[in-house]
């Protein structure tokens, strides 16, 4: 057991589980994308960042890959972390803004804007259907191609494999087809159409539940 | 396609048939037939025991390994920061002309594969023309020609004569 303190709250946590676990297990919410239970952890969209404070020095890590450590302090709603986080959702959104996870979670950290210039590619690499494909199913058939900007998922020589079962997985875990922004008209890269631009009331009591964090505060429930 | 399968397994059997060996297996492969034909790499993942995208997504990221069908010589230009001040972009449209072909292609009768590369760290030398890793240093388009038919005129290997003999 390793003891480490998270959002200024001493915990413990088994050693070897990761700090998006342990901030799981503590009811902290971690906004996270390419992390899905009982898949590989694979650090790839970066959404769940946190703080990690290292004497008077903090840098920033995906905590769904960061093991725990004796004595480790971490933030999660720190300003830092949030300006980050902000900045990759925007990013994630201007390469597929029709992804309603994608969307809402916009919603939630009060993005109006996409700040970058939108190219719709419809996937964010996210490789949630190519870890389910080889470790849920063991088949193996979805994997990467290319490499910067022209890096797609894909099947080998985009033909139709032998070995697909034809499960669906690959499109139920897509956190893109799982859940299509349905929006005509896109503004500045945010559909608007759920959440967003719309006043959140506070609630009366505060209990840090990170559910919206948004700037009009906290959603009521 | 047998005998492909064949020379694959060679090339496997040297590595020990490591999972971690799959870019030297590759590089292998692509000296034998100047490029990746998609049997081999599926003779490579099937003998791996790897998924074929797995070799294919390997494959397919690095810029050294080609899967379409390459010409027999290779001519790289530098466009570095260096040559091209040195006057580099003549040199590739002269290049251009000469073969017909854009970069990153290959002529019709399978002689150059013609490629442009950001720095070959011989700025000194720039503007380079590299054909089959023989460096040409101080080009100007007026030497392209010359340096270019030294390689037309060599006799072509084995392969290109059964491709003319059959054409």
């Amino acid at each position: 057991m390793v003891e480490l303190t998270i959002d200024g709250i001493k915990t413990h946590a088994s050693e070897g589980s990761t700090v998006l676990e342990t901030a799981m297990e503590m009811g902290i919410t971690i906004p996270t994308f390419c992390y899905y239970p009982g898949l590989s952890c694979y650090g790839e969209c970066r959404v769940c960042l946190v703080e990690v404070v290292k004497g008077d020095r903090s840098s920033l890590e995906a905590s769904c890959t960061l093991p725990v450590e004796q004595g480790q302090v971490i933030f999660t709603n720190s300003e830092k972390v949030m300006r980050a986080r902000k900045v990759i959702v925007e990013l994630l959104l201007s390469s597929c803004p029709n992804s309603k996870t994608l969307q809402d979670m916009a919603a939630n950290m009060g993005i109006n804007k996409v700040r970058f210039k939108i190219k719709d590619r419809g996937c964010i690499l996210c490789g949630r259907c190519v870890r389910y494909c080889k470790e849920q199913m063991g088949v193996g058939v979805l994997g990467f191609v290319g490499r910067g900007t022209s890096r797609r998922v894909a099947t080998a020589f985009d033909l139709a494999p032998e070995e697909c079962r034809n499960c669906g997985g690959c499109e139920w875990i897509c956190p893109v087809c799982e859940r299509a922004c349905t929006a005509g008209s896109l503004i500045d890269g945010i559909c608007g159409a759920c959440q967003n631009l719309v006043p959140v009331e506070t609630c009366p009591v505060c209990t840090r539940c990170s559910e919206s964090v948004g700037p009009q505060g906290h959603r009521v429930y | 396609m047998v005998n492909d399968y064949e020379k694959v397994k060679v090339i496997v059997d040297k590595y020990g048939g490591n999972h971690d060996s799959v870019i030297a297996i590759l590089q292998d492969v692509q000296s034998e037939y100047h490029y990746l034909p998609e049997h081999t790499l599926r003779a490579v993942a099937s003998q791996l025991g790897l998924p074929l995208i797995q070799v294919c997504g390997v494959a397919t990221f690095f810029k050294a390994f080609s899967l379409k069908p390459r010409g027999e010589h290779t001519v790289t230009i530098c466009l570095g920061t260096a040559c091209h001040v040195r006057g580099a972009p003549a040199v590739l449209d002269e290049a251009r002309r000469q073969l017909g072909i854009e970069p990153g292609n290959t002529t019709d009768d399978m002689r150059f594969t013609l490629e442009t590369v950001n720095c070959l760290g011989a700025c000194a030398l720039g503007p380079i023309l590299v054909v089959d890793g023989e460096y040409h240093g101080q080009m100007s388009p007026g030497k392209v020609k010359k340096v270019l038919n030294k390689f037309k005129k060599t006799p072509g290997d084995k392969r290109h004569e059964e491709l003319e003999v059959s054409s």
